[in-house]
C-alpha cells in the first residue's frame, strides 16, 4: 500500500533533477523536471480483495495502491511518480475500523487518522497512538490519511511507523494466497521501503494491548506545527523500580527508517538512567543529515528527547 | 494637512470616513469565493503553455528536439528561444542613476544558454496544462552542463566562472560611500563592535502564483493582458516597447491578485514569452506558475553578507559605522528595476535612525547562476536594520547600556527635523522618541524586563529584542524615473458624477489586497461629501484609469490618496457651483455632506444631489446660459518636496528560547510606527501586522538553501519554510501621527515596516535571551540549528 | 478491465453545493481542478497543488480535505461543498461576516480554504482557545495578514455562537 500522510519532496527527493558536474554533454528530457499536473494513468475502484488481487498480480510494479492518497497524490501532481494504475481500495469492504479481540488491538489500514485516534480501543489501550496522531500534519490531512498508508509508504520521518514499533506491531499482508505476518520491525526496509510485495496489500496493523501498568511516550521537534519532525521519539514501556520493563524507544527522522534505541532502552530497562541512555544513543543512531540539521544536531536532540520523553513517562505524564 | 477653503481639514469635515475602521467593501466578494484571479478567467479558444526549464544552473544549449512534443494530443504549439527572439526583443536591466551597473540582454526564452536552474528554454503551448505538461516531458533537450559561479564570496575571484564574458568579470554594480571622519571617529571612540550578518536568500511565496493570461485579437490587432501584477501601467509599456506595438493596441488589466509583496512588479520572461506565443498563434495563452516554478522563477531577495562595525563613546554616542555589504543577483540584473536597489538602499539606510555624522560603506552585488533577485517587500531595510540594531546592542552591552536607553540617547530628536541622515537621506519629520517612549509604555519594559530576571533565575531564557527603523515611502521619481525607468511616481485619480449621485473613482495605485480601493473610496467620499457606499473604484485597467505607477514602495495610499483627494475637492468644488446657480446661492456658502447639498453654516439640506445630478444630466435646458456642469475631474500628484517620505517606527519581540534545542518560541510582539496620518486604522494595523510576520520569516524559518553546484534544495511549498499560524505571536500595533506636509491628506506609506524592523527585534531578542549563556547568533534564518552550534551543544 | 478497456476518463455523479452533478472526467484530474475548470465553482484556490498551503480545502461528506489530494473520480457519489454553497446557504455567515469586520483577509486567496477549517474547527469546539485556534489553521498559509486577524475573527465567532458578546 502507498500514501501516506505528508509530503515527501524535502530533500530525499528533491534533487531529482541535480546531476553530477561531469563537464560533459547532457540529454536532458523534459520529464526530468517536475510539474504539478498529474501524468496520465488509469484507474480502478476494486469493491473487493480479490479484485484488489487481481489487479495487483495482472498489473505488477505498475500498479499502486491508492489508500488516503495524502502523499501519494501529491507526488503524481508533481510527476515524481507515474504509475500505469491506480487501485483505489478506499471502497473496499473491511478495511477500516480499530478493534480489539483478546489481547490485539486490529486496526484497519484504511482507518483515517481523525478516526483512529478518537476509536475507542485506541483511547482506552493505546494511549502512543491517541498522542501521535495530533503531530501528523494537519487536520484536513488527517481526514484523509490512513494509518495504512502511512505504514506502506515507510517515510522514516512519520509518526505512525514509529510507534508501530515502539507497540511491537505486527503487520498483516494479504494476498490472493492469504495473510503473513511481518513484525514490524521486520517490516521497514529502508527509504520508503518495505518487504511488502507488489502482489500484496497492507491489510491491517495489530497492535498488542499492552501490559497493565505500561505508560506511552511521545514527543517530537518540529520547525513548524504539523511539519515532519527533526527527530522525533514514540516510546512505550512499564515502570519497573528504577529501572523499565519491555521498554522501546522508537526514533524517527533519525535514518532512512524508524530505528529502536536498543542500547539505550538496555541502560534504562537496567535502572541505568537517562544520562547513561544519553549516552548509550550514539550507538543506536547513525542519523544522515537533511535539510532540518547535520547528523550532529540530529544526534543531540535525538538525546534531549530521550530525557524528556523518558523523564515525563518516569514521572507518570 | 492643511485646511481647505470651508476652513476644516479633512478630519474635521462632517462625516469624514477619514481616520475611521471601514470595513473593505470589496472583502466581502471574496469572503464568497467570488474573486476573479487571473487562472478564474476563460476565454474563447484559451490555450495554455508550459515550460521546460533548465535543470542545470549553466548550460549550453545545443538544440532542443520538439517533434516528439509537437505531434503529442492536444498542442498547438513548440516554440524555442530563437524563435520567440523573432516575436521579442531582449532586454536589459540597468539604469542611468546606477553609475556602473551592468547586465546582459535576457530573452524571454534562453536561446543559447541557461544561466539558472529553472530557467525556461522552450514553450509548448496545448489545449489544457496537463497536456502542456506531458508534451513537455517529450521534450528532448540537449544541454552542455557548463561550470557554474555559484557562491556570492567566490564570484570575484580570478579563477571563477565569469558568467557574461562581455561583462568582463562578475561584477554588477559596486557602490562606495564615506561621509565625515570615519578613520578618526573609529581611533578615539571608547568602544568599537564588529558583527558579520548573514542574511539568507528569500523569496515572495504568494500564495496566488505568478499568472498572466494574453489575448492577442489579430483582428482588431488589440491585445488584451490579464495580469496578476502590481503596475499595469508599466507592463503595458514594456509590452509596446519589446513586442513592437502602439500603446494603443495595449491593455493591461489587473483584477484580483493574490498577493504580490513586490514579486509581481519585474519583467518575468515567462510572461513575456506567454504574451508573445498569443500574438504568434493569435489566441488567447495563458500561463500560471506554478508552485515548484515559482520558486525557481519568482525573483528571490536578500542574502546579503554584510561585516559592520560601530564606533561608541563611552556615554553610549554612537560615533562611526561602517558597513561592507555582498549581495549576490543571480544572472541578470533584473528588468525594469533593476537589482542593484537591495544593495544601494542597504548603503542608504544603515543607521538611519541615529545622529552619528560619520560613515562609510561599501557594497558590492555580483552575478552567480542562481534565480535572480530583485525587490521584494521591505527592499533592503531588514538588512540595513539588523546590522544597524545590531551592532547598537553590542555596543550597549559592552558598556552596559540598557538597550532602551543607548537608542534614547542616539536616535535623531523629534524637534530635530527636517534632517539628514549620515548616509545623505532627508527626514522631513520622525518621530522615534515619541515611538520609542510608546513602545516601553506599551509593552510595560520595566516589568517585562523583571519577569525576564525572574524567569532567568528558574533556568528559562527569555529575551527582548528592540529594533528601531526608517523606512522609505512614497517615492519620487528620484527612485526610478531618474535613471531613465519607465516607471510612473506620479499617479492620477479620476472622478465622475453619476446623475444619482454615485461616484466613480479611476485612480492608477492598484490593489493588491492592502485596501487600496476602500482606502480611495474613504478619501473620495470625505472630500466630495458623499456617503462610501455611493462610491465605486476601478483600479487595474490601463483603459479605465488614469496613468500611474501602480502599488510598491508604499505609496498606494499616501500618493494615491492625494490624488483621490485633490480630484474629490475638485469634484465637490464643481458641484457647488452648479448647485449654487440652481439654489441662486453663493457656491461659497454651499457644502456637500452625505449625499446632499447643504448650507455650509447650518448644515440644513438645500437639495439632494441625485436632483443635482438630475437637472446636469437631463434637463440642463433649465440651466443658466453659459454654465456647463463638469462633473468629471481629474487630479494627479507626486511628492516633490523630498525624494522620499521616510517614517520611522520601533519594533520589539519577547521570545524564549529552549538552549536544550535551539527551538524560539515567539511570545508577544509590539510595534509603534508613524506613517503620517492614518487613513484607515484597521488597515495599516493589519498591514503592519502582516509585514511583521513575513520579517519573522526570515528572522527563523525562511531561506531558498542552494547545494554547492547551485542547485536549490527547498524549493517545494513543504520544505521552505513560510510562517504558519502556530507559531506566530500575536502583535500589538501603536502609532504616533507626524503627517507629511509634502500633501494635504499627509499620509505617508505603512506597508513595509513591519517588514523592515521584526528580523532586528527577534534575533536581538534571541542574543538577550542566549547572552547570559555566552552565545550570539548573527545569521538569519536563525533555525534551531544555528542556535544549538552558537550554545556550542552541537 | 484490462488492456484498452482500462480507460482514462471516468463518469462520475457526485452532489456540490447541494446539485446533482454527473461528468465524464480524466481520473488524473483532481478534484479542485474539477470543480474550477469543469463546474466554474472558482472559489476553491490552487497554491501548490501538493497539499501544504490549504488554499484548496473544500468539504467532502462533512469534513474539510484537501482538494488538491483527492481525485475528482474519488469524490463519485460524493457531497462537496465548496465556499460557493456555504456562502449562498448563509452556513458560515457569522464567520464571514466576523473575516471582514476583523479585516481577517487581505488578497483573498486563502480565505475560502481558511474559512473551511475555521468552520470545521468551531463545529467541533465552540469554545477554542487561541493557540488551539492556531493550531488548528496552521495548514492554512496566509502571507498577508500575519494571523492576528483571522485568530481574532474565529475567536470572536466562537464567543457570539455561545452568545458572549455580539456577533462582530
Amino acid at each position: 500500500m502507498t500514501g501516506g500522510d505528508r509530503q515527501v519532496f524535502n530533500n530525499r527527493t528533491i534533487n531529482k533533477n541535480a546531476a553530477p558536474l561531469n563537464g560533459d554533454r547532457a540529454r536532458i528530457q523534459g520529464e526530468d523536471t517536475r510539474k504539478v499536473k498529474a501524468p496520465d494513468f488509469a484507474y480502478e475502484r476494486p469493491e473487493s480483495l480479490d479484485q484488489v488481487f487481481d489487479l495487483l498480480e495482472r498489473h505488477g510494479d505498475e500498479a499502486r495502491i491508492l489508500a488516503g492518497g495524502q502523499s501519494l497524490l501529491a507526488t503524481l501532481n508533481m510527476r515524481l511518480s507515474s504509475p500505469g494504475l491506480l487501485v483505489d481500495i478506499g471502497r473496499v469492504p473491511g478495511l477500516a475500523g480499530v478493534a480489539r479481540a483478546g489481547q490485539t488491538i486490529r486496526i484497519g489500514a484504511m482507518t483515517r487518522h481523525c478516526d483512529l485516534a478518537a476509536a475507542p480501543p485506541v483511547q482506552a489501550h493505546l494511549p502512543l497512538l491517541a498522542r501521535a496522531v495530533p503531530h501528523i500534519a494537519h487536520p484536513a490531512i488527517r481526514n484523509r490519511g490512513t494509518i495504512g498508508g502511512s505504514v506502506a509508504l515507510a517515510d522514516p520521518a512519520a509518526e505512525l511507523p514509529a510507534c508501530c514499533l515502539a507497540m511491537g506491531a505486527t503487520m498483516v499482508l494479504a494476498s490472493r494466497g492469504g495473510e503473513r505476518r511481518v513484525a514490524a520491525a521486520d517490516f521497514f526496509q529502508g527509504l520508503f521501503r518495505t518487504v511488502l510485495e507488489p502482489h500484496e496489500l497492507l491489510a491491517a496493523i495489530e497492535v498488542p494491548v499492552p501490559p497493565a501498568g505500561s505508560v506511552a511516550g511521545f514527543d517530537e521537534l518540529a520547525r513548524r506545527h504539523g511539519d515532519y519532525a527533526i527527530v522525533g521519539l514514540a516510546a512505550q514501556g512499564v515502570p519497573a523500580g528504577a529501572g523499565w520493563q519491555g521498554l522501546a524507544l522508537a526514533f524517527f527522522g533519525a535514518d532512512d527508517r524508524p530505528v529502536l534505541a536498543t542500547a539505550a532502552a538496555a541502560v534504562l530497562a537496567e535502572g541505568g538512567g537517562i544520562a547513561a541512555a544519553q549516552a548509550a544513543l550514539d550507538r543506536d543512531l547513525d542519523p544522515p543529515g537533511d535539510l532540518n540539521g547535520d547528523p550532529a544536531t540530529k544526534r543531540h536532540l535525538a538525546r534531549v528527547l530521550l530525557g524528556r520523553v523518558v523523564g515525563a513517562m518516569a514521572e507518570g505524564r | 494637512m492643511s485646511a481647505d477653503e470651508t476652513g476644516l481639514t479633512f478630519l474635521d469635515r462632517p462625516n469624514s470616513y477619514i481616520g475611521r475602521s471601514v470595513p473593505r467593501p470589496n472583502a466581502r466578494r471574496l469572503l464568497q469565493g467570488r474573486g476573479i484571479y487571473v487562472d478564474d478567467l476563460k476565454l474563447p479558444r484559451m490555450a495554455h503553455v508550459a515550460f521546460l526549464r533548465s535543470p542545470y544552473p549553466h548550460a549550453r544549449i545545443r538544440g532542443i528536439d520538439t517533434a516528439a512534443a509537437k505531434a503529442a494530443p492536444g498542442v498547438f504549439a513548440v516554440v524555442t528561444g530563437a524563435e520567440m527572439a523573432r516575436v521579442c526583443t531582449p532586454w536589459v536591466g540597468v539604469l542611468g542613476h546606477f553609475k556602473g551597473l551592468k547586465s546582459a540582454p535576457q530573452y524571454p526564452l534562453a536561446i543559447d544558454r541557461a544561466c539558472w536552474a529553472g530557467e525556461a528554454i522552450c514553450a509548448v503551448v496545448a489545449a489544457s496544462r496537463a497536456e502542456a505538461e506531458d508534451a513537455v516531458a517529450l521534450l528532448a533537450a540537449d544541454l552542455e552542463e557548463l561550470p557554474a559561479a555559484v557562491e556570492m564570496e567566490r564570484a570575484l575571484d580570478p579563477d571563477e566562472t565569469v558568467i557574461h564574458p562581455d561583462l568582463g568579470d562578475n561584477l554588477a554594480f559596486e557602490r562606495l560611500l564615506d561621509v565625515g571622519e570615519v578613520d578618526a571617529a573609529f581611533r578615539d571612540a571608547a568602544v568599537v563592535v564588529e558583527e558579520t550578518f548573514q542574511v539568507g536568500r528569500h523569496t515572495g511565496v504568494c500564495l496566488e502564483p505568478r499568472a498572466i493570461l494574453a489575448d492577442w485579437d489579430a483582428g482588431e490587432e488589440k491585445l488584451t493582458v490579464h495580469h496578476s501584477f502590481q503596475a499595469p501601467h508599466m507592463m503595458q509599456d514594456i509590452l509596446c516597447k519589446h513586442l513592437g506595438l502602439p500603446e494603443a493596441s495595449v491593455r493591461v488589466v489587473c483584477k484580483d491578485v493574490g498577493g504580490s509583496f513586490g514579486i509581481k512588479v519585474h519583467i518575468y520572461p515567462d510572461e513575456m514569452a506567454t504574451v508573445a506565443l498569443s500574438l504568434m498563434l493569435k489566441r488567447p495563452v495563458k500561463f500560471v506558475a506554478d508552485r515548484l516554478e515559482s520558486f525557481t522563477s519568482d525573483i528571490h531577495a536578500r542574502d546579503h553578507r554584510v561585516k559592520g562595525r560601530m564606533a561608541f563613546a563611552a556615554d553610549g554616542t554612537i560615533l562611526a559605522a561602517e558597513i561592507d555589504d555582498l549581495t549576490g543577483i543571480g544572472p541578470y540584473s533584473v528588468y525594469p528595476r533593476t537589482s542593484a536597489v537591495e544593495a544601494n538602499q542597504v548603503v542608504n539606510l544603515v543607521g538611519g535612525p541615529y545622529r552619528h555624522r560619520n560613515y562609510r560603506a561599501r557594497a558590492r552585488v555580483v552575478f552567480q547562476n542562481k534565480t535572480p533577485m530583485c525587490q521584494y517587500r521591505a527592499v533592503g531595510h531588514p538588512i540595513a536594520v539588523m546590522v544597524t540594531e545590531g551592532l547598537v546592542d553590542l555596543g550597549a552591552a559592552r558598556l552596559d547600556i540598557d538597550p532602551v536607553e543607548i537608542r534614547r540617547r542616539n536616535v535623531i530628536p523629534d524637534d530635530a527635523h527636517p534632517s539628514t541622515a549620515a548616509s545623505g537621506i532627508r527626514f522631513e519629520q520622525l518621530s522615534h522618541q515619541a515611538a520609542l517612549a510608546r513602545l516601553v509604555e506599551m509593552m510595560d519594559y520595566p516589568a517585562l524586563r523583571a519577569e525576564q530576571a525572574a524567569l532567568r533565575a528558574r533556568g528559562i531564557h527569555r529575551g527582548i529584542g528592540l529594533a528601531t527603523f526608517v523606512e522609505i515611502t512614497n517615492p519620487s521619481a528620484a527612485f526610478y524615473g531618474v535613471g531613465g525607468a519607465r516607471i510612473s511616481s506620479q499617479d492620477g485619480c479620476t472622478l465622475r458624477l453619476n446623475p444619482q449621485g454615485g461616484v466613480v473613482a479611476a485612480i492608477g495605485v492598484t490593489e493588491q489586497g492592502q485596501g487600496t480601493e476602500a482606502i480611495v473610496a474613504q478619501v473620495v467620499a470625505t472630500a466630495v461629501g458623499v456617503p462610501m457606499e455611493q462610491v465605486r473604484v476601478v483600479t487595474g485597467d490601463t483603459d479605465a484609469t488614469p496613468y500611474g505607477g501602480g502599488t510598491w514602495a508604499s505609496r498606494g495610499a499616501g500618493i494615491g490618496g492625494e490624488a483621490a483627494w485633490q480630484a474629490g475637492k475638485a469634484l465637490r468644488q464643481n458641484v457647488l457651483v452648479v448647485a449654487g446657480a440652481i439654489l441662486q446661492a453663493d457656491p461659497a456658502s454651499l457644502d456637500l455632506r452625505g449625499g446632499r447639498v447643504v448650507d455650509a453654516a447650518t448644515g440644513t439640506e438645500r437639495m439632494p444631489l441625485a436632483e443635482l445630478g438630475r437637472i446636469a444630466y437631463f434637463r440642463p435646458d433649465t440651466l443658466p446660459p453659459g454654465l456647463q456642469p463638469e462633473f468629471v475631474v481629474t487630479r494627479h500628484y507626486v511628492p516633490k518636496d523630498y525624494p522620499f517620505a521616510f517614517t520611522n517606527g520601533v519594533q520589539a519581540a519577547w521570545v524564549e528560547v529552549d538552549p536544550d534545542t535551539g527551538f524560539v518560541r515567539l511570545l508577544r510582539h509590539w510595534c509603534v510606527e508613524d506613517c503620517g496620518t492614518v487613513l484607515n486604522p484597521q488597515l495599516v494595523d493589519e498591514q503592519i501586522r502582516g509585514g511583521i510576520v513575513q520579517g519573522i520569516g526570515a528572522a527563523l524559518f525562511e531561506e531558498c538553501r542552494y547545494d554547492r553546484t547551485g542547485q536549490f534544495l527547498n524549493a517545494t511549498m513543504a520544505d521552505y519554510l513560510v510562517p504558519m499560524a502556530a507559531e506566530m505571536p500575536d502583535i500589538a500595533v501603536a502609532h504616533v501621527v507626524s503627517p507629511t506636509l509634502s500633501s494635504e491628506i499627509g499620509a505617508k506609506g505603512a506597508g513595509e515596516a513591519g517588514t523592515a524592523g521584526a528580523p532586528a527585534a527577534v534575533i536581538n531578542a534571541i542574543n538577550d535571551a542566549l547572552r547570559p549563556l555566552g552565545a550570539r547568533v548573527t545569521s538569519q534564518p536563525a533555525s534551531p540549528e544555528v542556535i544549538l552550534r552558537a550554545l556550542g551543544r552541537v | 478491465m484490462d488492456g484498452a478497456s482500462m480507460d482514462r476518463v471516468r463518469d462520475v455523479t457526485l452532489w456540490v453545493n447541494g446539485e446533482r452533478v454527473s461528468r465524464r472526467v480524466a481520473v488524473r484530474t483532481h478534484l479542485v481542478d474539477f470543480l474550477r475548470v469543469e463546474l466554474e465553482l472558482t472559489g476553491s484556490h490552487l497554491g501548490c497543488e501538493q497539499g501544504v498551503c490549504g488554499a484548496c480545502t473544500v468539504r467532502v461528506d462533512g469534513v474539510a480535505v484537501r482538494g488538491c489530494l483527492m481525485l475528482a473520480v474519488q469524490a463519485d457519489g460524493a457531497r462537496v461543498e465548496t465556499i460557493e454553497g456555504l456562502s449562498d446557504s448563509g452556513a458560515i455567515a457569522d464567520l464571514q461576516a466576523a473575516f471582514h469586520a476583523r479585516n481577517a483577509l487581505q488578497c483573498g486567496y486563502c480565505t475560502p480554504g481558511m474559512l473551511v477549517s475555521a468552520a470545521e474547527l468551531l463545529a467541533a469546539n465552540p469554545a477554542p482557545t487561541r493557540d488551539e485556534i492556531r493550531a488548528h489553521i496552521s495548514g492554512n498559509y496566509c502571507r498577508c495578514t500575519g494571523y492576528h486577524a483571522i485568530v481574532d475573527a474565529i475567536e470572536t465567532t466562537a464567543a457570539a455562537r455561545r452568545g458572549e458578546g455580539g456577533a462582530a
